[in-house]
């Protein structure tokens, strides 16, 4: 008796790799940390907060370290003997560089805050410190969950651990009409596509029988033939919420009014973790558990990207200079435009017989985006501070007054169009492009080249408004240390990366899986 | 003719290459104590001088220690990998091709640089211009030296920012509209290119151009090389310009500051011809085929077209502004470098190039000259300039008068000049072009570009009758005649112009090789 029971005993506890969990779960527990020390702090001591979410986030960045080699995995099923291994959580070379990029990503976000948080102390605009932090390290926390899971209701369940803090994040301007609006604008939305995916889910499950993504991969080669369709409309349905959440168009119509809304360090943080989430759980749904359906998404996500891209870039051009809020405005846009270009290569991985690749081709324009989209969003939060208005017209002779700044700002717009000197923006689109070519979608690469004359103007238009001269003098501010370090350390990155654009072109040329 | 050992050449080219860039990023430091000048303006415009001055002198160091009896091997040759992902590499060399549109452009940065230290456009702080000017002359000089496609891509764009800022801030009348046409006709064209570099690239494994090169389109099937041809077409012929997508060309020149006009006409230009010459006919010669009888016709159509524009703003009571006139000359010149280039003979090939040296010195000393009357009158309107019968510029400045004589007879195509032989070896290559393209129409091209002639010498001699010649009038105000700084920019272009109209051979010594080799496929 006692010979057969304890295996099963065994089995019941499973072994848990610490290590392999620990950058989400570092950021877990630091939010939980800070949201009880936010009992027991005074007021003025409160600031300490964002310090502990910093080092958090930091001391989660530096937990993927150890684990470079890119090969473990955890919350394994038990497998019998001949049966495909199936684990929940997977930390391969996928997932360290998504998780690095959600981290850090987060990390400059944090940066952004602490400056906002203290400049709207003691106004009537003051946020609440200790839920705010809770709330953004909880986010986190679920956005580098969500590129490990490797099942469905893991993945699910990570997309709104990662999505339900936003949306309070999104409405935490207490007090501000528009800031609620947003949110609920946000939370509606977004919950319809979440229902939607589970919808899709459930017919995966039931066409296949599992969760596991690896193991639906298989199943899904020989579905009964009834179960065709169902199993066509769950991959399809599967795709919405992560679609959602990249901001992809007809999903994309929360996007202005949110970042407009939403404090600016949140909106910056929407636009490049928001991002990641989204499109990592395409990747991942797509490429490795609906590998043998390219036929259904792969036309799906390229009709998707054209949309995306055509719709936010030409909404973007018609931004008006002199219109409040309306350099938000033109970034929100033009992350709907670059969602675009990212969903190119996951559309091409469809097409072409080197799917991973294609896929790094995605990983590389997202690091590309998320320093440089993060750094326009640090400017953006350094003008603000004087001109809360935050029109593109008040950035005219930014140049004047603080001439690192404009050129820095300028740099970044760049980047984000493709241009020199912003030569990693440049080799990030062309590896997108490539991927296009590659894959055989002619017309898909030539209606991004069209986008990306449309999206040159609007950035350029932007980049020379900070060259002409100023109206009037402007008294020039210290700038706070947090938003010097956020500002010089996305220059620093992007400059780098200019230099030696291989550091994340390499992923378009290996195999992150 | 110099013995300079290979490491040396490297360094040099690689110099020219970066140096520019390294001075750009220093323009905009403040200047070093020692070096700080009279003025803050006066220091950083001599650090321009200086390191233009620094970057000709290893121009000219290079073509001394080039090996002139081998002009079609890449001498001076640094290959590094850069971006293994993209396959991408720092491929820099010079062959008898590359080597006088890099000295060409050395020459006319610095010469740009030394009028604007005596003579600052009106326009904000001198330092960012300084540094714009350093941007642009690395970029021009990497189009010509990079042997790595989507380098020449990187480079071709780079100029892009420095000259919009360049027309934007320091330009003329319309400056922001023109400064706008500019980029956007310009990216339009080079988005298009980089998918055309791309399909050559993906389709054949490798974006090395001498690899490319040497294959001659085998690797390619036909509809691959007609796709690439026409993606990569646009890209170049918006930049060179070519009809009918020239229209930013003279609103530019119009609004651009004088140095701007010069490097544009002068330099910037012939980055398109060029990428005609190095890529597209030894990389794609069956597209380049399929289309060489349309780009000659369109080749033709330019020169017409912009000759008829230049008689349309000659006629007095037009209110023809000579900046333009001189823009839609281009036009017509770069028709002469295109038919050249569309025969595919060696002869036509080697007139566009020797056309494109000998347009980037005459048009850069006519825009020179439009400038420096400009600053005297303040403006290029021929009416208000020539008013009833002819401004007289003879009796104001003599010397002025003179060269604009010169350069204008030097742009009509005099024998014994520069813009002589290449025009006249275009048309002889369209005489007899490559084998198997169509003889009968390339000879009417031939017979219409001919006709082309006569009507640049009709504009070009009513532009100096009106400019130059008039009714004297004893109590007319007297010009100043030109003062040193101008005689020192000028007088390089004026040798050179005689030297390359009085010894061709010079030149097409130089390119025929490169020429013969790229159109065989690297077999000789």
């Amino acid at each position: 008796m006692t010979a057969v029971a304890a295996p099963s005993v065994a089995s019941l506890v499973q072994s848990v790799d610490w290590l392999a969990i620990a950058p989400p779960t570092i950021a877990a527990v630091v939010a939980l940390v800070v949201l009880v020390a936010d009992l027991f702090l005074g007021e003025h001591r409160k600031a300490l907060l964002g310090w502990v979410s910093v080092a958090g986030l930091a001391a989660a960045a530096l937990a993927l370290l150890p684990l470079l080699d890119g090969d473990r995995s955890t919350f394994c099923l038990k497998t019998l003997k001949g049966e495909q291994a199936a684990c929940s959580y997977t930390a391969d070379h996928f997932t360290l560089v998504i998780q690095f990029l959600v981290l850090a990503g987060a990390l400059l976000t944090a940066l952004l805050s602490i400056t906002g948080i203290k400049d709207a102390k003691n106004t009537p605009r003051a946020l609440p410190e200790g839920e705010f932090w809770f709330l953004l390290l909880s986010s986190a926390a679920g956005a580098a969950l969500l590129p490990a899971s490797r099942d469905l209701a893991t993945l699910v369940v990570a997309l709104e651990v990662a999505s339900l803090p936003a949306f309070a994040l999104v409405g935490i301007k207490r007090d501000d009409r528009r800031s609620s609006e947003a949110a609920l604008k946000f939370f509606l939305s977004s919950v319809t596509a979440t229902a939607v995916t589970l919808l899709g889910v459930s017919f995966v499950y039931a066409t296949t029988g599992t969760l596991h993504l690896t193991r639906i991969a298989t199943a899904l080669t020989h579905v009964d033939g009834q179960f065709h369709t169902l199993a066509q409309a769950g991959v399809a349905l599967t795709l919405v919420g992560f679609a959602f959440k990249t901001a992809a168009v007809p999903f994309h119509f929360w996007v202005p009014d949110t970042y407009v809304g939403a404090p600016l360090p949140v909106a910056a943080y929407l636009s490049v973790i928001g991002k990641a989430v989204g499109f990592s759980g395409i990747i991942l749904v797509t490429v490795v558990a609906f590998p043998s359906y390219a036929d259904v998404w792969g036309p799906a996500l390229a009709a998707l990207a054209a949309l995306t891209m055509t719709v936010g870039n030409v909404a973007a051009l018609r931004q008006q200079a002199t219109r409040a809020y309306s350099a938000v405005r033109l970034l929100a846009w033009s992350s709907v435009g670059q969602a675009g270009y990212l969903l190119v290569p996951i559309a091409a991985a469809a097409y072409s017989k080197d799917a991973d690749k294609a896929i790094g081709s995605t990983v590389a324009y997202s690091l590309m985006y998320a320093a440089v989209n993060l750094g326009a969003f640090a400017v953006a939060a350094l003008v603000a501070r004087t001109k809360p208005l935050n029109r593109i017209s008040d950035y005219r002779g930014l140049y004047r007054s603080r001439p690192l700044a404009a050129l820095v700002l300028g740099f970044f717009l760049l980047c984000l169009a493709g241009l020199p000197p912003g030569i990693i923006g440049l080799f990030a689109k062309v590896t997108v492009f490539s991927a296009a070519v590659d894959a055989g979608l002619g017309w898909l690469a030539v209606v991004m080249a069209v986008n990306v004359v449309i999206a040159l103007y609007y950035y350029l238009q932007w980049t020379a408004t900070l060259f002409r001269s100023a109206e009037g003098e402007q008294a020039v501010q210290r700038i706070p240390a947090p938003l010097t370090a956020a500002i010089g350390l996305t220059a620093v990155i992007g400059v780098v990366l200019s230099g030696a654009p291989q550091m994340v072109l390499r992923f378009a040329s290996t195999g992150l899986f | 003719m110099i013995d300079i050992s290979e490491s040396v050449m490297q360094f040099l080219l690689a110099l020219i290459v970066v140096g520019p860039l390294v001075g750009a990023a220093a323009a905009l430091l403040p200047a070093p104590p020692g070096l700080k000048g009279k003025s803050p303006d006066q220091a950083v415009l001599r650090h321009g001088v200086t390191v233009t001055g620094v970057i000709l002198v290893a121009a000219i160091v290079l073509a001394l220690g080039f090996d002139h009896d081998h002009p079609s091997k890449m001498q001076a040759t640094t290959d590094i990998s850069w971006i293994p992902a993209l396959d991408v590499r720092i491929h820099l060399g010079v062959d008898g091709i590359s080597l006088p549109l890099l000295v060409l452009t050395a020459l006319l940065t610095f010469l740009c640089a030394l009028y604007s230290y005596f003579k600052m456009p009106a326009g904000p702080s001198p330092k960012a211009f300084v540094a714009l000017i350093l941007l642009l002359e690395s970029g021009t000089l990497a189009t010509f030296a990079v042997l790595d496609l989507l380098l020449f891509f990187l480079a071709f764009e780079m100029v892009l920012i420095p000259m919009y800022f360049l027309i934007a801030r320091w330009g003329g009348e319309q400056r922001a509209k023109a400064a706008w046409k500019f980029i956007l006709f310009t990216l339009l064209g080079s988005v298009v290119m980089l998918l055309g570099i791309l399909l050559i690239g993906l389709e054949s494994g490798t974006f090395d151009m001498v690899a490319l090169a040497s294959d001659n389109g085998r690797g390619l099937s036909t509809s691959v090389q007609v796709t690439a041809v026409l993606a990569i077409g646009i890209g170049l012929a918006v930049k060179t310009p070519m009809w009918p997508l020239h229209s930013w060309l003279p609103d530019a020149h119009t609004a651009a500051p004088t140095v701007g006009s010069v490097l544009l006409a002068g330099v910037l230009l012939k980055m398109g011809t060029y990428g005609f010459v190095r890529i597209l006919l030894p990389v794609t010669p069956d597209g380049m085929h399929t289309f060489a009888p349309y780009l000659a016709a369109f080749a033709v159509v330019g020169i017409i077209y912009g000759s008829l524009a230049c008689l349309a703003l000659a006629r007095p009571g037009a209110k023809g502004d000579l900046k333009r006139l001189i823009a839609y000359s281009s036009v017509g010149h770069m028709g002469f470098v295109l038919l050249g280039i569309s025969t595919m003979s060696p002869t036509g090939v080697n007139g566009a190039l020797f056309a494109n040296i000998a347009h980037g010195l005459i048009t850069g000393l006519l825009f020179f000259l439009v400038g420096a009357l400009k600053d005297r009158t303040g403006s290029t309107d021929l009416d208000t300039l020539a008013q009833q019968g002819g401004m007289a510029l003879y009796g104001k400045a003599p010397r002025l008068g003179g060269l604009l004589a010169f350069a204008a007879v030097a742009s009509l195509g005099l024998p014994g000049l520069a813009g002589f032989w290449g025009e006249m070896l275009a048309l002889f290559g369209a005489f007899e072009p490559a084998a198997d393209l169509s003889r009968p129409a390339f000879l009417t091209f031939m017979a219409i570009a001919a006709f082309g002639t006569l009507l640049t010498a009709a504009y070009m001699l009513a532009v100096v009758r009106r400019v130059c010649m008039g009714p004297h009038e004893a109590e007319a105000p007297k010009l100043a005649d030109v003062r040193g700084y101008e005689f020192a920019a000028w007088t390089p272009l004026v040798a050179l112009t005689v030297v390359g109209g009085l010894w061709p051979a010079a030149l097409i010594g130089l390119t025929d090789p490169a020429v013969q080799k790229l159109l065989a496929g690297g077999i000789q």
